[in-house]
């Protein structure tokens, strides 16, 4: 790229230290508390999209009267129009391993697992690699925090952290009701920190540079960088690694092949923000968060192709549990069929938003409500593709 | 005591204990949230989403069945925004299902039929699913028919049939649009592990899981002239049927029951609590030539313990779950299937009728019986022994059908022979009453005395719900003839539900525990809380119902099964001797092993 208008970071990918897990070994001799006080200054929020703060997350974990805990690395990436967790397992794995050994330590676990999503099972033997390395290190460094990889079998609800402990116990993978919460009760209900891959990477980062460098990117809402999966109408598709906190309409100047007409954020689960809103939007906490995907449309695209094909996704990647999600799921796409058809009045939209509304609100889990997300800010903006 | 909650449920404050849900708090308060998914007996699901309510300061809606109380949590159940989203998930299950209701077996028996009556839902808010639905009807079963078509996927099936039974016939396939509750790889409920317990009927909201109903085959018999149609009732239908027809749980009403079998057209009512009585004599024989074998022929092929074979979900079960235990199970047929061989031999012979021509009848707690009858094993008389079951619940109908305003009706008594019976018999309808009328029978025959329990009353035997219970019984100052068994400790043990029934026989695979006799019921409570009961079934239902059974044992005159004077005579003038030829012939049966999924 010759002219960079957006900050590029070299936060997550950046090269490895020279001694192998220093930051690791750096850490362990520190206490919990300033670790903890370190992650709560530097504001990080979960990578995964909902953006819980990790340092709370660890507290609840750590102060939960337990006898075991465990960490769990939430490596089934799932959201379509994400691919940055591949991309970081493939290029700094031994950054993850490091932020899992030191949640380890803060909420005094002994095992911690990744769950890689099934169709990265290639990855298992250069992960299994870095594992083995990652074991003498901590074995010399007398932290007793094992780590072991658990595959996905390929279905997008087992990425919500309590199917995904389902699935990891041998269920079925679907949600638990919450509370509650895998701080007090998730892998086999015992305290369990979940966190993104990005997620663990930033902690190891914050332990490297501290707190104050590491607040030097981003907003005070959505600090430090991220990784965007960037795909779609764009001549430079690809992983990018940036700031928190970028207008949207720099972000379209950049990627954009000029033409575009909306980007979907945050995939199939997040919002569709057309042209007109392009220069108000930020991206980050405050704004539209993302758990990194960044689709671009330009105007040969129809937004209802692309609702139908978010619609069709989630009707079959529903995990069928409560009736909002496998029905409401199911309510939706049929009904923009039957308007596009003209068999239902184009006010049809409207009680199928009320329904889009009703699942946000009801449904058990992310999944069922955050379909109303793409399918309210698709069908809001792009009403006339809708019925004509 | 535990800590006290204050929250605000419709704007009134109460305190409820911690742990409480919300949907309990506000039943505290006489607040009535809907639900499906949710059953008392059974763990927490929340997945039909019908019972969200609204809580202040949180943007999403609950489901009060989840959420537990927290202090100050202020409560909406009947917002505007609690009434769009109910009737939103109420339109959309509607959408999904197969709502012909005239056609449906649950008609006017249902609950989303009742809550869409509630809600009003009439305007088809959303499009109609079913039609690319490829929904199946496993009808190819005996006892119990599965239709998808019907189901809102609440899983209070899988939790029962899981949690209730540790059986795991049915479980959830496949996910989205596509997620029923299905078997093992989808074969038909009569070539999976399903015991037929019918408890997953008992539970289902909807017509999805229903009893195959043998209501009009039983009225063709009826007004057939040619046919002398016999009915037997078991014992704890005569304490539940009430509930069907309207009045409350745990009242007795065996005399009203008679006169409604009457009236309706039934040639004889008999009832099957006098085969039960007959069950103990050849059961309680069978046990003591188990012990004299084992105790002093020293024979090692005998199998103890020996473990009581009155109910069939747990006959299916063990043939499934542990068949190298068979040789365990008592040879003695269950007093259902001893009453239907008697009737066409024994009855008919003394009636002086064809037994060709002898239609038997029986009114079961049960629908695992209907596939019991079915066994091709139970046609010891040259025809099938039991021609149709029916559940309370088909009775219940049937009394309706009729016309009858049954609290009005007389009490009436049994016809004879065959109709006579014992307060030993009545309590084979609750957990613990096989072992505690066997042991009334076997202790006065061993030793000549009464049970040492006064009143009769054998409470250490007497099962809890959900419990595995463990008793002892010492034996002394036998009769000479028993003299091996003096200073015995019987070791007992009584189960019910089976997942208690499998902790049972685990222990004595393990060898854990060395029992030497066995009581398992499959439901819950014994069947008292049978699969064909009147729905709803709970706990607190369940425990009336038993207290129900204890009382009508207390008012029988005669409370031991040897001294039923109809088992005395059926033994004089045809069975000769317990354990002897005819009985074998007619009395006796044996399993068959099965696969395990």
């Amino acid at each position: 790229m010759s002219e960079q208008t957006l900050k590029r970071v070299d936060l997550i990918f950046g090269e490895y230290s020279n001694i192998k897990y220093k930051v690791l070994a750096d850490t362990l001799k520190r206490s919990n508390d300033e670790i903890l006080k370190d992650l709560l200054d530097s504001g990080l929020r979960g990578r995964g999209g909902a953006g819980f703060p990790t340092a709370m997350k660890w507290k609840f974990t750590a102060e939960s009267p337990c006898d075991e805990r465990f960490v769990i690395c939430n490596a089934d990436e799932g959201e379509p129009g994400t691919f940055k967790d591949r991309e970081i397992l493939l290029r700094v794995p031994r950054k993850v391993f490091s932020g899992m050994a030191i949640c380890g330590k803060v909420i005094g676990a002994k095992r911690g697992f990744m769950y890689l999503r099934g169709e990265y099972r290639f990855m298992i033997p250069d992960l299994m690699k870095e594992l083995e390395i990652y074991h003498e290190h901590a074995q010399k460094l007398g932290h007793d925090f094992k780590i072991e990889i658990r595959l996905g079998s390929g279905a997008y609800i087992c990425g919500e952290e309590s199917a995904l402990f389902e699935s990891m116990e041998g269920g079925r993978g679907e949600p638990r009701n919450k509370p509650p919460y895998p701080t007090t009760s998730g892998f086999m209900k015992k305290p369990t920190v979940i966190n993104n891959v990005e997620t663990f990477v930033n902690v190891m980062m914050i332990m490297r540079l501290g707190p104050e460098q590491y607040k030097k990117l981003g907003t005070t809402d959505s600090r430090g960088s991220k990784v965007f999966s960037v795909s779609g109408d764009t001549p430079i598709p690809g992983i990018y690694e940036l700031e928190l906190g970028m207008p949207l309409d720099r972000f379209v100047d950049e990627f954009g092949d000029g033409d575009t007409k909306a980007v979907q954020v945050g995939g199939a689960s997040g919002f569709c923000v057309p042209r007109k809103k392009f220069k108000e939007t930020v991206i980050g906490f405050e704004g539209v968060p993302t758990g990194g995907s960044m689709m671009i449309f330009n105007s040969s695209r129809s937004m209802y192709n692309v609702l139908h094909n978010y619609l069709e996704f989630f009707e079959e990647e529903s995990c069928g549990q409560c009736t909002p999600c496998r029905v409401g799921c199911q309510q939706l796409r049929k009904g923009i069929v039957a308007v596009k058809k003209g068999e239902k009045k184009a006010n049809y939209l409207d009680q199928l938003m009320k329904l889009s509304e009703s699942m946000k609100i009801t449904a058990k889990c992310g999944l069922g409500q955050s379909v109303a997300n793409s399918f309210s800010s698709i069908v809001n903006n792009f009403k006339e593709e809708m019925i004509y | 005591m535990a800590k006290k909650i204050n929250l605000t449920i419709d704007g009134i404050n109460v305190s409820v204990d911690e742990g409480m849900t919300i949907l309990e708090a506000a039943r505290t308060l006489n607040i009535h949230i809907p639900t499906l998914c949710y059953h008392e007996d059974l763990c927490v699901a929340g997945n039909c989403r019908v019972c969200v309510v609204e809580q202040e300061k949180v943007k999403n809606l609950p489901a009060s069945c989840a959420m537990p109380v927290a202090e100050g949590m202020v409560i909406h159940t009947n917002s505007m925004k609690v009434r769009m989203a109910r009737k939103h998930i109420v339109e959309l299950l509607l959408s999904e299902h197969n709502a012909d209701c005239t056609k449906c077996y649950k008609n006017g028996n249902c609950e989303l039929q009742g809550l869409a009556s509630q809600m009003l839902t009439g305007d088809h808010m959303f499009l109609d699913l079913v039609p690319d639905k490829k929904y199946t009807i496993d009808m190819f079963n005996s006892a119990i028919v599965k239709d998808d078509s019907r189901c809102i996927r609440c899983q209070r099936c899988v939790r029962t049939c899981e949690e209730l039974q540790s059986v795991s016939a049915l479980g959830v396939a496949y996910k989205g649009d596509k997620m029923k509750i299905s078997t093992f790889f989808e074969h038909p409920l009569f070539e999976v592990v399903c015991t037929n317990c019918g408890q997953c009927v008992n539970r289902c909201p909807t017509g999805a899981l229903i009893e195959k109903n043998y209501i009009d085959q039983v009225w063709d018999a009826i007004y057939d002239p040619s046919k002398h149609v016999v009915v037997q009732t078991a014992p704890a239908v005569r304490i539940a049927l009430g509930e069907a027809l309207g009045l409350p749980p745990g009242k007795i009403v065996t005399g009203k029951m008679v006169s409604a079998l009457k009236r309706l057209g039934f040639n004889s009512v008999l009832d099957t609590d006098f085969t039960a009585d007959l069950t103990i004599i050849e059961e309680g024989h069978e046990l003591l030539s188990r012990l004299k074998k084992a105790l002093v022929d020293k024979d090692p092929t005998v199998s103890l313990p020996m473990a009581t074979s009155c109910s069939p979900g747990w006959i299916k079960f063990i043939e499934h779950t542990f068949p190298e235990y068979l040789p365990n199970l008592s040879t003695c047929k269950s007093p259902q299937q001893m009453f239907g061989a008697l009737a066409k031999t024994f009855y008919a012979q003394k009636r002086q009728l064809d037994p060709k021509n002898v239609v038997s009848v029986s009114i079961m707690p049960c629908t695992a019986k209907k596939f019991e009858a079915n066994r091709p094993e139970m046609r010891s008389s040259g025809y099938k022994d039991v021609d149709y079951v029916l559940t309370t619940r088909e009775l219940g109908i049937m009394i309706k059908q009729a016309g009858l305003e049954f609290d009005g009706l007389p009490e009436e008594k049994f016809d004879s022979f065959m109709g006579s019976s014992t307060g030993a018999a009545v309590i084979f309808g609750t957990t613990g009453g096989v072992m505690e009328a066997a042991l009334r029978t076997v202790y006065e025959v061993v030793t000549g005395r009464e049970v040492p329990f006064e009143g009769l009353n054998i409470v250490p035997v007497r099962g809890t719900e959900g419990e595995v219970r463990e008793a002892t019984i010492h034996i002394e100052k036998v009769k000479p003839e028993w003299s091996f068994l003096e200073g015995v400790d019987l070791q007992c043990v009584v189960a019910n539900g089976l997942a208690n029934a499998k902790k049972v026989m685990q222990n004595v695979k393990e060898g854990k525990a060395n029992y030497h006799f066995i009581e398992i019921m499959a439901c819950p409570g014994g069947c008292l809380g049978g699969g064909g009961q009147p729905i709803p079934t709970n706990k607190e239902i369940r425990s009336k119902r038993k207290s129900a059974i204890y009382q009508e044992d207390m008012g029988m005159p005669i409370r031991k099964s040897h001294e039923n004077p109809d088992v005395a005579s059926i033994y004089q003038e045809f069975l000769e001797k317990p354990l002897g030829h005819k009985s074998h012939e007619l009395l006796h049966t044996h399993y068959t092993p099965r696969k395990r999924y």
